[in-house]
């Protein structure tokens, strides 16, 4: 068959695939960041409670555990879904370049048996260990999740920048593993995730106290509840935007078909202004709000550098312009929105050592996990629609990678059923953790024994 | 021994480990749907409940092992069964979500309706799950997945005889490991009416897996005759004379209440199975495809399993200490009331 038959026979099932990608992804990983960021934030309670003995951080401490083991089921049988889908939707790449990022999926899987069975000892002998030992269990889950975040967003770098192998003829005859693990990709993408997970745990935690306190429930335990990840989030968000220009600068210099398509660069010019805002049509950005020199400037550190425009390359090898921009618009300005509200906390904090007083600032940190979490997803939607039509940039199309037996549009129908029923139930089932056992008023010592972790 | 083929047994052993203590947490979910209703089985499923919890996640880990270790030793192996069984497989994954969660869930759920909801949707899946994992072995076992992507026939490769045994074994052998273990841990938590009950049931669910893996025989031998030959007179005979014989002398332990060594016998059984098609089909992992054609290269397959054997020394002794955790204090907090509703 040649392409474009294949194109054909598989229009509407490819795009089945894609879209079931895009959502058992961008589910699973709102989910894997409570794994990777929860789990420290909750040592932190709980070594505080140890230390001071302050029973508002010991029952956090427990309240917060007894969400992380619905999480982390949750996040462990998504993930389980995804290595389906790799096989199931994407033969094509998996049948090609399975081995080539083998390693770090197998590096992957150590750190997940890690974060389990440490996972299992941490929430179920809480209350047969002596602290200490218990505080030092819960040390292995903190660093697998890292790990395997890190593992994981190594293997789609490599799909960034293919790198390692060498093929004759659509046949793998040599690959070098660890140089497909290490591509050029791999710092900038690891690092912005890794803080990504941290960020969307620490507001998502935060946002939950947040609503309380809004609601009149302004005693310690909310307090430390909203301030203890709040504070963890806001001190990585400067960090954050730092790697985020590191990750841009990467793209520009690496992926100049997706730095034109996130800011609709048609023409290749010098002295290229930064696109706010705005629409293509036609092959054209309008509506925008220029600012002069700006996207020069900021990826290439010179107000006259030259950025490639979309035109240098056939359509068919253009991504979606009108998502990719816009998903990088929302990121950015999600990203500065935080930035806003963790210079708020920082700065009523150096001043008076509380909390900012104004209900705003409640409001805002209510809607903080909401914000961290929508820039977390177009982050990825940049990456991953910016990538297209390359299933593997620059080596393999997608149309190429996709499983061609018919009827992939009903696996989509069907996973998106038990996707919305999974997010009701996982939604519904953590506001009950909630409102069953209300937090007593000035919570005891036997409030906090009394309260199961499992 | 080449490292392809090396990297093969590692997959098969983890397979294996998938198959003993993942198999046995569906298992649970299935005795936990035949339990009896929600006053009368109780007491069941909170055994259920409690030998699961802590491990089960643990145990679900050695599926994504496998299915890992396949893209990376044979990817267009891993290529030709997924594109072909997309279907069974999507509906496992399904099964796998809705088990997981639901069992989560209903561990934090207060009122009766939830519990029961979640439960149902937990026991349910626990049978339809093992079952189409069933169905993929049976494809393969039965030379029905050509090389290629999707090249096989999308229904027939897995609603055949072989599949049909195939995934009616699968659930049998995760219903009777599953009783063997739970008649331990209801005697370890001193619970003797329990343990008589769960060894009923693993006596009665014995029986019928080993009738089961007979009519198995009868099937393979009609519609996987290469498979049937090496298991009945090859290379493949030892692991099934071990699996009779381990499940007979299961059927005289359990019948001797000899609780802790039927779980080494009713494992071998049906590790026997697993291993007895293993060997029965190597080198061939799919209808003309051998180890050698589909096995990645050497340098990939030193990494991983180099990555392996060091992931192993940190593994192994984590392992031993959740296992070694929940079996020694089942007996420390049986002296406990128990707290039912946590
Ligand atoms: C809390 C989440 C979050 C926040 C506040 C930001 N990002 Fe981000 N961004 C992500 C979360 C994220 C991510 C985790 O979703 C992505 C997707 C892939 C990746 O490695 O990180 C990402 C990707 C990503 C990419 C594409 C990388 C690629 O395709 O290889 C660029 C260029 C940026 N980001 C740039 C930024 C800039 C300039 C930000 C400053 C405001 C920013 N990000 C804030
Ligand atoms: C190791 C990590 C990842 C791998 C290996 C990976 C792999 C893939 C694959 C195979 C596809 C389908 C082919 C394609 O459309 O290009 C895809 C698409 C997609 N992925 Fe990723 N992905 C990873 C991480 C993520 C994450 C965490 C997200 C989170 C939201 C994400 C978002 C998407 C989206 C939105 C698409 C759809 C693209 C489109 O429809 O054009 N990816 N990814
Ligand atoms: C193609 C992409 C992906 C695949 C195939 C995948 C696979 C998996 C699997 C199989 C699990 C279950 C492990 C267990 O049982 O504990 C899992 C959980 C997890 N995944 Fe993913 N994943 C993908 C993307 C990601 C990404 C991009 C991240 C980045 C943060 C991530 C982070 C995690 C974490 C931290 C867990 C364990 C914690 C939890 O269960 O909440 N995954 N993933």
């Amino acid at each position: 068959m040649n392409p474009a038959d294949l194109l054909a026979v598989t229009g509407a099932d490819l795009a089945a695939a894609r879209m079931q990608m895009a959502l058992s992804l961008g589910w699973h990983i709102v989910i894997a960041c409570f794994g990777v960021g929860m789990p420290a934030i909750t040592l932190i309670a709980e070594w505080r409670g140890h230390r001071s003995g302050d029973v508002h951080y010991r029952l956090l401490a427990r309240r917060w555990a007894k969400a992380m083991g619905v999480l982390f089921a949750v996040g462990a049988v998504s993930g389980t879904i995804l290595s389906f889908e790799m096989g199931v939707l994407w033969p094509g790449l998996m049948g090609a370049y399975g081995q080539v990022i083998g390693l770090p999926f197998s590096l992957e899987g150590i750190a997940f048996f890690i974060e389990a069975i440490f996972l299992g000892i941490y929430l179920y002998a809480w209350d047969r260990l002596p602290p200490r030992i218990h505080l030092l269990s819960g040390i292995p889950i903190v660093l697998a999740g890292v790990a395997s975040a890190f593992f994981v967003v190594t293997a789609n770098a490599w799909m960034q920048q293919p790198t390692g192998f060498d093929a004759e003829g659509g046949r793998i005859v040599a690959v070098d593993p660890w140089a497909a693990m290490f591509n050029p990709a791999t710092p900038p993408q690891t690092v912005h995730m890794i803080l990504a997970a941290f960020m969307v745990a620490g507001f998502g935690m935060a946002s939950v106290y947040a609503v309380a306190m809004l609601r009149g429930r302004r005693d310690r335990y909310h307090r430390l509840g909203l301030l203890l990840p709040l504070a963890v989030a806001a001190v990585i968000t400067p960090v954050q935007i730092g790697v985020g220009d590191w990750a841009a600068h990467f793209v520009a210099s690496n992926q100049p078909v997706k730095l034109a398509a996130m800011e609709g660069v048609f023409e290749t010019e010098r002295g290229v202004p930064l696109h706010v805002g705005g629409i293509a049509v036609d092959g054209e950005m309008r509506y925008a709000l220029e600012i002069p020199y700006g996207l020069s400037l900021l990826a290439h550190w010179n107000p006259n550098a030259e950025i490639m425009g979309l035109n240098e390359v056939p359509p068919a090898d253009r991504p979606p312009v009108n998502v990719v921009h816009w998903a990088f618009q929302i990121m950015v300005g999600a990203g500065f929105a935080l930035l806003g509200l963790s210079a708020w906390l920082a700065l009523a904090w150096w001043r008076r050592r509380d909390l900012p007083s104004s209900p705003w600032f409640l409001r805002a940190a209510a809607l903080s996990g909401v914000a961290a979490a929508l820039a977390l997803e177009a982050g990825w939607v940049v990456t991953e629609v910016g990538r297209q039509p390359w299933i593997v940039y620059g080596v393999m199309r997608t149309a190429e990678a996709v499983n061609p037996a018919p009827g992939l549009v009903w696996g989509f129908v069907l996973v998106t059923v038990v996707y919305a029923a999974l997010t009701v139930a996982t939604v519904y089932v953590l506001r009950r953790l909630a409102r069953d056992i209300p937090v007593p008023i000035a919570p005891q010592e036997r409030d906090v024994t009394g309260y199961k972790v499992v | 021994m080449s490292l392809a083929e090396i990297m093969l047994a590692v997959l098969w052993a983890g397979l294996t480990a998938y198959v003993l203590f993942g198999g046995a947490d569906f298992g649970g979910g299935i005795w936990d749907l035949l339990a009896g209703g929600a006053q009368a089985g109780r007491r069941r499923r909170d055994l259920i409940e409690h030998s699961i919890g802590p491990i089960w996640e643990a145990n679900h880990v050695w599926l994504i092992f496998v299915i890992v270790l396949m893209w990376t030793g044979i990817p267009s192996v891993f290529a030709a069964i997924a594109s072909t069984l997309y279907i069974p497989l999507t509906l496992a994954a399904l099964g796998i979500i809705a088990r997981g969660a639901a069992f989560a869930f209903r561990k934090v759920s207060i009122e009766l309706w939830q519990r029961r909801l979640f439960g149902a949707t937990f026991a349910f899946s626990s049978i339809v799950t093992p079952f189409f994992l069933g169905t993929v072995a049976g494809a393969i076992a039965s030379g029905r997945v050509p090389a290629g992507i999707a090249e096989g026939d999308f229904l027939t490769s897995w609603l055949n005889p072989t599949s049909a045994v195939a995934g009616a074994l699968a659930v049998g052998t995760a219903a009777y490991l599953a009783a063997v273990y739970l008649t331990r841990d209801a005697q370890r938590v001193g619970d003797k009416d329990l343990a008589e009950d769960f060894r009923r049931r693993a006596l009665a669910c014995g029986a019928v897996v080993g009738l089961v893996s007979a009519a198995g025989l009868v099937v393979l031998r009609a519609d996987a005759p290469r498979l049937f030959t090496e298991l009945t007179g090859g290379r493949a005979l030892p692991f099934l004379v071990l699996s009779i014989v381990a499940g007979l002398v299961s059927l005289v332990l359990l019948w001797r209440r000899a609780f802790l060594a039927v779980r080494i016998t009713a494992s071998l059984a049906v590790a026997g199975l697993l291993w007895g098609w293993g060997v029965g089909q190597y080198p061939y992992l799919l209808a003309g495809v051998t180890l050698r054609q589909a096995a990645a290269t050497d340098a990939v397959l030193a990494a991983s399993l180099g990555a392996l054997a060091v992931g192993a020394l940190l593994l192994l002794p984590s392992l031993w200490w959740l296992y070694a955790t929940f079996q020694r204090d089942h007996t420390a907090r049986a002296t406990v009331p128990r707290d039912l509703d946590h």
